[in-house]
């Protein structure tokens, strides 16, 4: 029940995504904007500032996360469909789930442009160890979104979404960012110094734990008016 | 398990938002086939009410009874038995009538094979059934909507302003659903400004004002000189 639920969601955030492909396109949009006005910004003939490749690639993916759930909950209320979801027999966790598979997805399509882009525009090595990077990536997107997915979620009746949710978001995912960051600058380092990658990467796996557990509990008191 | 109830009774329910109170010691019993009219100004808590009936709303005192059950006894199972209209409507415009009714089919756990063909033919939607309905005109909207609420047999129908926008020939169709749906045994809320539709759809008037209930009361012909009366305009 829970994870058809989870998945009847996602199907139709996908089903609405190929038809309008409005949030796939701005936010693409607005991270590879991102990255190529850094790359003028950082790159001299060739040289990147050190770490430049690692920030910059987890900035786009967190303000192209940000641009996502809020275009996606904006969705949800522009007809009040969020309430005939609430409305819904369902576990409303897994209206939740679903929802978060759907950011999941759509910053995991981002990623796979943004990740060659920076790779190519800062002469980063960010394929020299794929699976400690795409380790990296899936918790640092799935902490994100997490916390993304609840807040968006809570704020979806409130006439000041638009500011409120980066002020409760960015403070409070900051160590998804940092462990992101510094995570993939230890992938990029020569040699790569994959202990302390993976020492991130356990971080952001406890974080991802303890978040989505929390979320799950509180998601259904928030919803209710 | 099943869940059904032929009675709902809202027994003193008072909803605050911070100092703005919404709703004030109402209590109601409606039983199955009523039509009950919510008519009152705008503001007067008419909204709150069915957000409270529907479970979207918490009472901050007083409870909601379905049958003889609340909404903390039975969560999910109880919303399998709600059906509700709003002034929104509920629907994904980038979706067609077929992909909204299906999803929403899948949600309840229906056959959506089953259910979602004579839904769309209800709607007199069959020709269109596969364009996006932010095509639609507010009529073809409203009708569709009005499936989506009702697609589960619900027991409990409730109809947020469910006239808003639509021309002579929508109206007609929705009123004679309303009444389908009562004769089958629904209990049905409808909140509307229009006195003139009210008279001769709804079985009983509760006329709320100012988050109270001011009247309670089996339908009778001159919907409109009685509300003025309780309301002085």
């Amino acid at each position: 029940m829970f994870t058809r639920i989870a998945l009847l969601v996602l199907r139709k955030d996908v089903a609405i995504e190929f038809r309008s492909f409005e949030i796939l396109s701005t936010t693409l949009f607005f991270a590879v904007s991102c990255v190529l006005v850094f790359a003028f910004a950082l790159v001299r003939d060739g040289e990147v500032v050190a770490d430049a490749a690692a920030g910059i690639l987890w900035i786009a993916i967190a303000f192209a996360g940000t641009l996502a759930l809020g275009r996606t909950f904006e969705r949800e209320r522009y007809a009040e469909t969020v309430r005939a979801l609430l409305l819904a027999p369902a576990p409303r966790a897994a209206i939740y789930v679903g929802k978060l598979l759907g950011i999941v997805l759509l910053l995991a399509a981002a990623e796979v442009i943004l990740v060659p882009l920076v790779a190519l525009l800062f002469s980063a090595a960010l394929f020299a160890r794929p699976l400690l990077l795409a380790a990296l990536l899936t918790g640092g997107t799935v902490g994100f979104a997490g916390v993304g997915t609840l807040f968006a979620a809570m704020l979806v009746r409130s006439r000041t979404r638009d500011i409120m949710l980066p002020i409760l978001l960015y403070p409070i995912t900051v160590p998804v960012i940092i462990a992101g960051v510094r995570g993939t600058a230890a992938l990029l380092a020569v040699p790569s110094d994959d202990s302390v990658a993976v020492m991130w990467i356990s971080l952001l796996a406890a974080f991802d734990v303890v978040f989505i557990t929390l979320a799950l509990w509180t998601f259904e008191p928030l919803m209710t008016e | 398990m099943n869940f059904d109830f032929d009675h709902v009774q809202l027994r003193d329910v008072s909803r605050h938002f911070g100092r703005r109170r919404a709703l004030s010691r109402v209590s109601l019993t409606a039983r199955a086939g009523d039509i009950v009219g919510l008519l009152g100004p705008n503001g007067a808590g008419k909204s709150t009410l069915i957000g409270v009936l529907a479970t979207l709303v918490s009472p901050s005192d007083g409870d909601v009874r379905y049958g003889d059950r609340t909404v903390a006894d039975l969560g999910g199972i109880l919303r399998q038995r709600i059906g509700l209209l709003a002034h929104e409507l509920l629907l994904y415009p980038e979706l067609s009538p077929r992909q909204n009714l299906t999803f929403f089919a899948d949600l309840y756990g229906l056959d959506s094979r089953r259910v979602v063909p004579d839904a769309i033919e209800r709607a007199g939607l069959t020709e269109r059934a596969n364009d996006a309905v932010s095509g639609f005109s507010r009529g073809m909207r409203q009708r569709l909507a009005l499936e989506r609420a009702i697609l589960h047999s619900p027991r409990l129908v409730l109809l947020d302003e469910p006239f808003t926008g639509l021309d002579d020939h929508a109206v007609g169709i929705v009123s004679e659903r309303i009444r389908q749906l009562a004769a089958a045994g629904a209990i049905v809320f409808m909140a509307t400004h229009d006195l003139d539709l009210a008279d001769g759809l709804v079985t009983r008037v509760a006329l709320v004002r100012g988050g109270k209930l001011e009247a309670d009361a089996p339908a009778e012909p001159g919907i409109r000189a009685r509300y003025r009366d309780l309301v002085g305009r």
